[in-house]
């Protein structure tokens, strides 16, 4: 789901060299499976640390756990006797857990560990590609399911450009062409005809033009 | 074959070079470890297929942390080699133990004050 890369370790030594209680917080979900911030990672990082502030020197405490999921309170939650003991937190959740764990120790300094970088899925392991936009109005069910937001390099909506070259986008012979992709899968579903038709502008109110999005299900609320 | 190496090397058995993670050699220098070898078969002679090549990727990974956190990736160290290789074995030790020596202790060593440099001439 969400992709994420570690930080470079120069950037995050940078980042609590002066402290000398750090608290590596991992998180057990999307950034597990792409390696970059689950309860392995937080290991790695801690040790690194430690091997780092030994060498130097300066007697530190650097201690990891890991959480079920940092984008929930109840898991954040499992933190709040732990907080105290600590200068600073690394947290290895993508941007949304290191905000909420932010929000909810609104007093105690919270570094990202991690670089987040898209929706996507693991095509291999270590190979992770692109493939939502999270645009809040999906059209895929018109597109022969693959998203020309995502993947096309332009977002068109009504593709593909005059830089389609051999199944290849302009941009690089090493990005496939999304719309190549649409033609290909529609063909392949008897649904060409789905070209003859322009596609309306596409509603973006659902999207970032608006702001910070929030849902509400009235149906779930408590 | 009696071969001799220095006596500085404490071997760790595994059962596949696959089988190192990242966190024991990392564990191996928090402790300590002047240097670390991982030592596996020869490319393509993995038992269990690729298991030397993923500890080659994980010693990588590792040199460079090290590197970064000022103990030195040059500690840490990969050969492959078979078993019917007990003489390559023998000098591999030796020349890596020499290695070590002229690194001196591990930064970590003389931070916590259990070594000091420099250190004492080798006898290999
Ligand atoms: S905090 Fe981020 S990485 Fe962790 S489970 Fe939630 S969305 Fe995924
Ligand atoms: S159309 Fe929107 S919601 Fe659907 S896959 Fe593309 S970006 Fe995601
Ligand atoms: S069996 Fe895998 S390295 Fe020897």
């Amino acid at each position: 789901m969400i992709k994420a890369v570690p930080k470079p370790l120069e950037e995050v030594l940078d980042l609590v060299k002066d402290f000398t209680k750090v608290l590596i917080v991992g998180c057990d979900g999307c950034v597990t499976v792409c390696e970059a911030g689950g309860s392995k990672e937080a290991k790695v990082l801690a040790s690194a640390l430690r091997l780092y502030f030994t060498q130097a020197g300066k007697q530190a405490q650097i201690d990891e756990t890991s959480l079920t999921r940092q984008c929930e309170k109840e898991y954040l939650a499992q933190l709040s006797d732990k907080m105290d003991a600590y200068d600073a937190v690394v947290s290895l959740a993508c941007g949304c857990g290191v905000q909420y764990m932010a929000e909810m120790y609104n007093n105690k300094i919270i570094y990202p560990g991690v670089d987040t970088c898209f929706l996507g899925v693991n095509e291999e392991r270590g190979l992770y590609a692109e493939r939502c936009q999270a645009c809040g109005r999906c059209i895929l069910a018109e597109t022969g399911g693959v998203c020309p937001i995502a993947r096309c390099s332009k977002r068109m909506l009504n593709g593909p450009c005059g830089g389609s070259d051999q199944g290849k986008c302009e941009i690089s012979k090493d990005v496939p062409c999304g719309w190549e992709l649409i033609y290909e899968r529609l063909k392949t579903l008897g649904q060409l005809d789905r070209f003859e038709k322009p596609v309306d502008p596409k509603d973006w109110t659902t999207s970032r033009d608006g702001g910070p999005r929030t849902i509400v299900r009235e149906d779930l609320r408590i | 074959m009696r071969l001799q190496y220095p006596p500085s090397v404490r071997i760790i058995e595994v059962p596949c070079t696959g089988k190192v993670d990242i966190m024991h050699l990392l564990m191996a220098f928090e402790y300590g470890a002047d240097g670390v070898i991982v030592m596996g078969c020869l490319e393509g002679d993995c038992h269990y297929g690729a298991g030397n090549l993923y500890a080659k990727k994980r010693g990588n990974r590792v040199k460079e942390i090290l590197d970064k956190v000022g103990v030195g990736g040059e500690r840490l160290a990969m050969y492959n080699l078979t078993s019917g290789m007990g003489g390559r074995f023998a000098e591999i030790i030796r020349e890596i133990t020499e290695k070590v020596m002229e690194l001196g202790p591990s930064p970590i060593r003389v931070a916590t004050g259990k070594a000091v440099r420099p250190i004492a001439e080798v006898t290999t």
